[in-house]
């Protein structure tokens, strides 16, 4: 049994201990807003918040979040994830939104260490996130928009 | 977009369902049950039945039969119906249709339809409401029914100022007579309809509690991976299964037959207690295939032998004047020949299905899918179920783009869910989905044109060589297809004599449609050479084209609008060029003027113009949104690597080597939206896309002097 703390919760979870961390939140919790898209840490869908820092839980073995603080989209509650969630609501930035769970963690850790974020770090934070409806001007503003919000 | 799949056509419903014309239901919950009562009109006909049902509380439920793929439906098409019943969209439920068969014809994603075929008939299953609720208002008053309006989810008495709310006039209005022509709002009274609408689904999508297919879970589920033949065309000999079972938490090892474009072909799934252990058991089968002859087909050859099959005369496609003649004699002419590749859709879903077989005879699916209509359809015929005994539970799509117009992902599983006895999910990996396709097919295309010595286009002509989508191996070569010579003869320029082709190559890797199926390659080759002969006859490309569209149409309002948002006129800094092209097809029209300047030896967009002409537009946020999507989505196509093939497989398997634009990549587009009315409404989700890619390569060509005649190209590496 590997335990888990997600969104300040404990969970106890029957996983062998290279199961991608993906796998245990999605299968074994039940908390389904964290998305399968590749496996290999490409397109983002994934993406949770491991003691404040984004990753990618499709190719982050769960053994190794044991003992963490874990936060999924379904946790994100504070003042910067409220922020971000009200942007993208304001600016309509989901079309399909399958990849927008892990887009919103990613924006969310960004604002998070820069509250004031240019053009380039909104590239660099933000490349590894794939959208393939091409929502990513949207991203863009929405996280601008976010910016504001957190003032 | 055209699909392959077998769709019950609309006589067809008509006869077995008996139903005439608009039919109308009011649902009513009475104790604790809805009771649902049909009625049924004579009416003009109609491609859907959607359904409004209001209940005594008040609360009332739109039916959406558009499946929602990222395009926006699960706001666009209740909105159609919640405006002329006169209540806001936060008022209602919206509920998603599965192809049963009340709701008729066209549940269905595909072919930028929803809106473009559904504005009339949404409108007047609304407005055949609210005339029923306000008849029953009338009645319940004693009043005549032109002292009577409704709004805001109440029918009003004038005179009075009295009011009753729609749920307490449900029971009555249910069983007055469904009108047969109701009358439609005037445009100029729409609340919600042509205004910048939220969608509902929007929240959902942004703290995880939007339900795809990949998230649904029933009691007693257990999850599936398939193996299939890496190759194409090879099929199964035999496999061993020993190590997969010995995997903790496998519990079975089946076969399941995948069916798609035309070819059958066996897998074998491993079925587990969870994902990560039928991985696992996936990784420990031994399967031995018999590759059928296809271990050496690779992208190069094919693509070579395609170049070949150029030379072949063609069947005739479309054909005006003289254009051999013309040809021969003109003493300005030119030749080009264009090149596409295969690209694959890439949802960031992957497919997935859940499906459960139970009481010997039923089933029942929870899945994204853009057809279920055809899956409600093809699993009876297939498995020999009575229809009624099937359920298809449609989810948010996480992604459609076409891929999910075949439902192949979606009969393994039923296969498998039977033979093992228990609910099964079974999930694609991305390496499956990379490398089994299907894929949108490559086209090539030959182009001819002439002008006069003072540069006046008057023969031109269009060859396409390509596979057919759904592969077909018999194809009949006199026959020009259809599908795969979309909209080159459909554009409005004023071109005397014209000649079009087609030559057909058979592909047995399976090609399906993508977003703007075969304009998303034939627009480029149009396009681009349009550009071409524009250079030959020394005008400008804008001036060129619209020197060809004398009579009014909307390709030249089109035109017209670029030209003014994009400043066309005006000089660009130095290192920099625009160009210009549109495209007409099935789904509707729209253009683009793309900016670019040099960049080291690539070139950088700067700034990207779109005009789509819509005639009516619902919600023009969404259809900004999609635009937008529609060019990254055709950037992609023009400078990444594309799907190819070598030793019988494809070469691509995930994100890493199929690569998509990312958001350093995007472009800025100004989307404009021509809405200017007219009887031909045009469709939203795939026009954007097809004349992306030849107005960037003809910036290029401005900004370089390099003809870009071969997609994809590397966008840092022109000069």
């Amino acid at each position: 049994m590997i335990k888990l703390t997600i969104n300040n919760k404990s969970y106890e979870v029957d996983a062998s201990p290279d199961m991608p961390l993906l796998w245990a939140i999605r299968d074994m919790v039940g908390l389904t807003g964290t998305k399968f898209g590749c496996g290999m840490a490409q397109c983002g869908a994934c993406t949770v918040h491991v003691d404040g820092t984004p990753v990618r839980s499709c190719s982050f073995p769960v053994a190794a979040a044991a003992g963490k603080k874990i936060t999924t989209i379904e946790g994100l509650s504070e003042k910067v994830g409220e922020a971000v969630q009200k942007a993208w609501i304001e600016l309509q930035v989901p079309q399909c939104g399958y990849c927008q769970s892990g887009q919103i963690m990613s924006a969310t850790a960004l604002l998070k260490s820069k509250p004031h974020p240019t053009d380039a770090d909104i590239d660099a934070a933000m490349q590894g996130n794939l959208c393939r409806c091409g929502t990513y001007q949207r991203v863009r503003s929405a996280i601008h928009r976010a910016s504001e919000l957190i003032k | 977009m055209n699909t392959s799949l077998p769709n019950l056509d609309r006589r067809n419903f008509l006869r077995i369902s008996g139903i005439t014309g608009v039919g109308l239901v009011f649902g009513l919950s009475a104790n604790g049950e809805t009771a649902v009562e049909e009625l049924a009109a004579a009416g003009e006909t109609f491609e859907i039945t959607p359904f409004v049902i209001i209940e005594k509380t008040g609360q009332i439920t739109i039916f959406n039969t558009r499946p929602e793929i990222g395009q926006g439906t699960f706001q666009s098409v209740p909105a159609m119906i919640a405006e002329e019943l006169e209540v806001s969209l936060e008022q209602v439920t919206i509920k998603q249709t599965g192809g049963e068969k009340k709701f008729g014809g066209g549940q269905s994603a595909g072919g930028s339809a929803s809106i473009r075929t559904g504005y009339q008939n949404m409108r007047k299953v609304g407005a055949s409401a609210r005339e029923m609720l306000i008849k029953a208002a009338s009645q319940q008053w004693n009043v005549p029914v032109t002292e009577c309006y409704a709004e805001n989810a109440k029918v009003f008495h004038k005179p009075t100022g009295k009011s009753m709310g729609y749920g307490e006039l449900a029971e009555t209005a249910a069983k007055v007579e469904v009108p047969k022509s109701p009358t439609l709002k005037d445009p100029k009274d729409f609340k919600i309809l042509g205004k910048k609408s939220p969608r509902p689904d929007v929240p959902l999508k942004t703290n995880g509690k939007a339900i795809f297919g990949i998230d649904i879970t029933v009691p007693g589920m257990v999850y599936a991976s398939i193996e299939r033949c890496p190759k194409f065309g090879g099929q199964l000999v035999s496999f061993d299964a020993t190590a997969a079972k010995k995997v903790k938490g496998v519990i079975a090892v089946e076969t399941c037959e995948r069916n798609i474009s035309g070819q059958k072909n066996e897998g074998v799934a491993v079925i587990a207690e969870n994902y990560w252990a039928a991985l696992q058991g996936r990784k420990a089968l031994v399967v031995k295939w018999d590759y059928q002859g296809n271990e050496n087909f690779n992208s190069k050859a094919y693509e070579q032998s395609l170049r070949d099959a150029a030379k072949e005369p063609g069947a005739v496609q479309h054909t005006q004047g003289d254009f051999d003649k013309t040809f021969a004699e003109a003493s300005v002419k030119l030749e080009a020949f264009y090149e596409t590749p295969v690209v694959s859709h890439s949802p960031i879903e992957p497919m997935n299905c859940v499906a459960s077989w139970y009481d010997g005879n039923k089933v029942e699916i929870w899945t994204s899918t853009q057809v279920p209509g055809s899956i409600m359809n093809e699993i009876p015929r297939t498995f020999n179920v009575p229809a009624e005994n099937v359920k298809v539970n449609v989810t948010f799509n996480g992604g459609g783009f076409g891929r999910r117009l075949y439902p192949d992902y979606v009969m393994e599983t039923v296969q498998l869910t039977k033979k093992v006895g228990r609910p099964v999910k079974a999930i694609w990996t991305r390496e499956d989905d990379t490398k089994m396709g299907p894929f949108r097919p490559m086209t090539y295309s030959a182009m001819k044109g002439a002008l006069t010595p003072d540069g006046k286009a008057i023969a031109f002509q269009h060859k396409v060589i390509s596979p057919t989508l759904g592969g077909k191996k018999d194809y009949d070569k006199t026959k020009a297809d259809g599908t795969m010579t979309e909209g080159i003869s459909e554009q409005k320029y004023e071109i005397e004599h014209m000649k079009n082709l087609y030559v057909h190559h058979y592909l047995h890797v399976p090609v399906v449609a993508w977003r703007s199926v075969t304009s998303s390659t034939l627009a480029f080759a149009h396009e681009c050479f349009i550009d071409e002969m524009a250079v030959k006859a020394k005008k400008d490309p804008m001036a060129f084209r619209l020197g060809m569209l004398t009579k009014e149409s909307d390709t030249k309002t089109i035109l017209q609008k670029l030209k003014e948002v994009s400043h066309w006129d005006k000089p660009l800094p130095a290192g920099w060029g625009r160009g210009v092209a549109h495209y007409e097809f099935f789904a509707g029209q729209a253009g683009y003027v793309v900016e670019v300047s040099k960049k080291g030896a690539g070139i950088k967009i700067e700034k990207v113009f779109a005009v789509i002409d819509l005639g009516t537009v619902v919600n023009p946020d969404t259809v900004e949104a999609q635009v937008q999507g529609a060019a990254v989505m055709a950037l992609t196509a023009a400078i990444k690597s594309g799907i190819t093939f070598e030793k019988g497989e494809t070469v691509q398997s995930n994100f890493h080597n199929n690569q998509l634009v990312r958001i350093n990549e995007m472009p800025k587009v100004e989307v404009h939206i021509l809405a200017n009315g007219g009887p031909k409404i045009k469709g939203v989700g795939e026009p954007g896309l097809p004349p992306f890619a030849p107005a960037l390569c003809n910036a290029i060509y401005a900004a370089t002097g390099k003809r870009i005649r071969r997609l994809p190209f590397d966008i840092n590496k022109i000069v």
